[in-house]
C-alpha cells in the first residue's frame, strides 16, 4: 500500500451550534490525485481548512503519515508537505511575486536577512517550471498587476516549492479561461507524475472526474461516497449520485440503500 | 510605481525597445533603474517636496537660509522625531495605528532621569529606559493583539492613561538633571562633532538599520504580507498576532530612544514630554509617502518627510512671517504631499 500521508478520522467541526463537518473520514496516499466534490455548504472549505490547519477541529483526530499530531496548525501543515492553494489564492497583491512565493517561509541568512537574490532566482525558476511564464512579467512585478491565471499561477508556484508531498486545490479553475485551465490540469498530471500527491476540489464535475483518479462527495458535513474511477465508470455516474443525494434526504435514502454496493 | 509597469503590460509591437526586451526575454521589473525608481518613488517624491520647500525658503531669505546654525536647529530637534516615526512605518505597514507613542516618551524619559538622578551612570537610565518602552510597547500592543481592541482608540487610551499615570505621580512637577552634559554618555548620544550634532548621525544610523530590516529582513518581509492580506499571511503560516505585537513593541523601543534623546537634548525632563510630537510624527510617516491602508511604505519617504515637516517651523519663522502662518504651512504642506502621493500609490486589491 502506498504511503499515506494524511488521514482524518471522525473529524467534526462546530460553529456554535451549527455542524459543518459531522465526522468525516478522509484519506489521501502518495501519488493519488484525490477529487473531493460537494454541494455548497457542504462542508468543503472547512476540510480544506482543517488539512490546511487554518481552522482546528472541534473533535477529532489528524495523522500525518500513520502518526498523530497535536497542536495543528498551518506552519505544522506546511512543516508536513502540505501545500494548499487556496479559493481566494491568498496572495498579497501589493507585493511583488517573489515575496508572495516565499510568504512565511523566506530564504534567509545569518540573522535573518533575506538571501533576495536567491529568492529572485528561484521565484523565476518556480514560475518557469510550471509553465506560467509571460514575457510581460518578472519575479519583481507586483502580483496586483497580474491577471487571474496569472496569480494563480503564483500561488501554485509557492505550493510546490520546497518538494511537498500533497498539494490541495482548492477550485483552482474557477474563474479561468481555457488555456489557463488546461495549464493548471497539466500542472495536476505533472505533480502526479513526479510521484505527488493532489487533492483537487471542484464544482464542474467533468473536469474533476477527468483529473482525478478516486472521488470522494461530501454532503451535509459527511462524505457519503469514496470510490475509484474504476467503481464509478462515467462521469454520469457521479453527477447522477450528486444530484440523488440533493433530493429531500427520505428520497435519497432509499435509493442509496438500493445502490449501495 | 503603475506607469512604467503598465506601460509594458499593454507594451505594443510599435514600442522597438519594448519589443526587443520581450524578445530577449527580459522585463522592465528586472531592470535595476527602474526598479529602484518603482521601489523608492514615494521617497523621491518626498525628497522632492522637500528641496522645493527648502528652495522657496531659500529665496525667501537667502540670508538667514546661507547660516548654518538654523539648519544646526533643526537637526538638533529632529532626531527625536525619527525615533518614532520611523517604527511607526512598521506599526502603519503592518496595518494599525499606534497613538500611545507619546506618552511611552515621557515614561521612558521619566523612568531615565530618575535612574541618572539616583547617581546610577546615565547608560544604565537608557537600558531602563528601553525596557519601559519596551513593556509599554507590548501593554498597548496586548490591547490591540489580543484583546482585539480598535488600534485607533486603544492606543489614544493609553495615552491619556499613562499620562494621566506620570501627572499624578509628579504632581506636574520636572526634573533637571544639571550634571547631566558631564557625563561620557552624554558625550557619545549627545555631543557635538564638526558642528554636527551626535544624535543626529545616531539617528542616521537608526534610519538606515531599520531600512534594511524593513525592506531586507524576514521581519520586514513579514510585515509587509500581514499588513497587505493577514488572513493569506496566517494562512502560510506567520503567526499575525506575533509580527502585530512585534511592531508595538518596536515603537516602544523607538519611542524609548526618543524620550531619552530629549532629555539629553534639554537636561530636563518634563512631565509632558513627548506630548507636542503626537501629530507631527504621524504627518511625517505619511507626508513621506508611507499609505495608510497596510502593506507598503517607506522608512527613508518618511524619515525625508519628518526633516520637511521639522523644517516647516523653523522655515516659516526664518522667512520672517510670523508664528501664526506654521500652522497653516503644515496643513498646506501635508495636503499637497497627500496629492502627490495619490500618483505613486496606486492600490491593488
Amino acid at each position: 500500500m502506498a504511503e499515506r500521508i494524511i488521514e482524518l478520522k471522525d473529524v467534526k467541526k462546530s460553529y456554535g451550534q451549527v455542524y459543518a463537518l459531522g465526522g468525516v473520514d478522509l484519506h489521501v496516499d502518495k501519488g493519488e490525485v484525490v477529487g473531493l466534490v460537494g454541494d455548497n455548504g457542504a462542508g468543503k472549505s472547512t476540510l480544506i481548512k482543517i488539512l490546511a490547519g487554518a481552522v482546528r477541529p472541534t473533535s477529532g483526530q489528524i495523522l500525518v503519515r500513520g502518526q498523530p499530531v497535536t497542536n495543528w496548525n498551518a506552519a505544522r501543515s506546511r512543516e508536513a508537505g502540505i501545500e494548499t492553494v487556496f479559493q481566494d489564492r491568498a496572495l498579497a497583491v501589493q507585493q511583488t511575486i517573489t515575496r508572495n512565493i516565499f510568504m512565511g517561509r523566506e530564504l534567509t541568512g545569518p540573522g535573518g536577512f533575506l538571501r533576495v537574490a536567491e529568492q529572485e532566482r528561484e521565484a523565476g525558476k518556480l514560475m518557469r517550471e510550471i509553465g506560467f511564464t509571460s514575457k510581460v512579467f518578472s519575479p519583481n512585478s507586483i502580483v496586483g498587476q497580474l491577471s487571474g491565471g496569472e496569480r494563480q499561477g503564483v500561488a501554485i508556484a509557492r505550493a510546490i516549492y520546497n518538494q511537498s508531498d500533497l498539494i490541495i486545490l482548492d477550485e483552482p479553475t474557477t474563474a479561468l479561461s481555457l488555456t489557463e485551465t488546461a495549464k493548471v490540469f497539466h500542472f495536476v498530471r505533472q505533480a502526479r507524475a513526479a510521484g505527488r500527491a493532489v487533492l483537487f476540489i471542484g464544482h464542474n464535475i467533468h473536469h474533476v472526474y477527468d483529473i482525478a483518479e478516486r472521488f470522494v462527495v461530501l454532503d451535509r458535513g459527511r462524505a457519503v461516497l469514496n470510490a475509484t474511477k474504476a467503481e464509478l465508470g462515467s462521469a454520469e455516474a457521479l453527477i447522477k449520485f450528486m444530484e440523488d443525494i440533493a433530493r429531500p434526504a427520505e428520497e435519497a435514502g432509499r435509493e442509496l440503500f438500493a445502490e449501495a454496493p | 510605481m503603475t506607469e512604467t509597469a503598465n506601460s509594458t503590460v499593454s507594451a505594443k509591437p510599435l514600442d522597438a525597445n519594448a519589443a526587443r526586451r520581450a524578445a530577449e526575454g527580459r522585463h522592465a521589473d528586472d531592470s535595476k533603474f527602474r526598479r529602484y525608481l518603482r521601489d523608492n518613488r514615494p521617497a523621491i517624491g518626498s525628497l522632492l517636496v522637500f528641496v522645493v520647500m527648502l528652495a522657496i525658503f531659500f529665496v525667501g531669505n537667502t540670508a538667514v537660509f546661507s547660516q548654518w546654525s538654523i539648519y544646526r536647529a533643526v537637526l538638533q530637534g529632529l532626531p527625536v522625531v525619527l525615533f518614532v516615526v520611523v517604527p511607526l512605518v512598521f506599526v502603519v505597514t503592518v496595518g494599525e495605528i499606534d497613538l500611545s507613542f507619546p506618552a511611552t516618551m515621557g515614561m521612558s524619559g521619566w523612568v531615565f532621569s530618575l535612574v541618572v538622578q539616583a547617581g546610577y551612570d546615565p547608560f544604565i537610565g537608557i537600558l531602563a529606559a528601553a525596557v519601559t518602552g519596551v513593556v509599554l510597547g507590548a501593554c498597548v500592543g496586548g490591547l490591540v493583539v489580543y484583546a482585539n481592541l480598535s488600534s485607533l482608540i486603544a492606543t489614544l487610551g493609553m495615552n491619556f492613561m499613562l499620562r494621566g499615570v506620570i501627572l499624578i505621580k509628579t504632581q506636574g512637577l520636572s526634573m533637571a538633571l544639571p550634571d547631566l552634559p558631564d557625563t561620557t554618555t552624554y558625550q557619545i548620544f549627545s555631543g557635538d562633532l564638526y558642528g554636527v550634532p551626535v544624535q543626529f548621525l545616531w539617528a542616521i544610523l537608526f534610519v538606515i538599520v531599520c531600512s534594511v530590516l524593513y525592506n531586507r529582513h524576514r521581519f520586514g518581509a513579514r510585515v509587509h504580507v500581514v499588513g497587505d492580506n493577514p488572513d493569506a499571511a496566517q494562512q502560510m503560516g506567520i503567526n499575525i498576532k506575533t509580527v502585530r505585537m512585534q511592531t508595538y513593541i518596536f515603537v516602544g523601543l523607538g519611542a524609548a530612544f526618543a524620550g531619552v534623546f530629549a532629555v539629553l537634548i534639554n537636561f530636563t525632563w518634563y512631565p509632558t514630554a513627548g506630548d507636542g510630537y503626537l501629530l507631527p510624527a504621524l504627518a511625517s510617516v505619511f507626508v513621506g509617502g508611507t499609505a495608510p491602508w497596510g502593506g507598503v511604505g517607506t522608512i527613508v519617504g518618511s524619515a525625508i518627510g519628518s526633516l520637511t515637516v521639522a523644517f516647516i517651523q523653523t522655515g516659516v519663522v526664518g522667512v520672517g512671517l510670523s508664528g501664526f502662518y506654521v500652522q497653516f504651512f503644515y496643513g498646506l504642506i501635508i495636503i499637497l504631499s497627500l496629492l502627490g502621493h495619490r500618483w505613486n500609490q496606486i492600490r491593488y486589491r
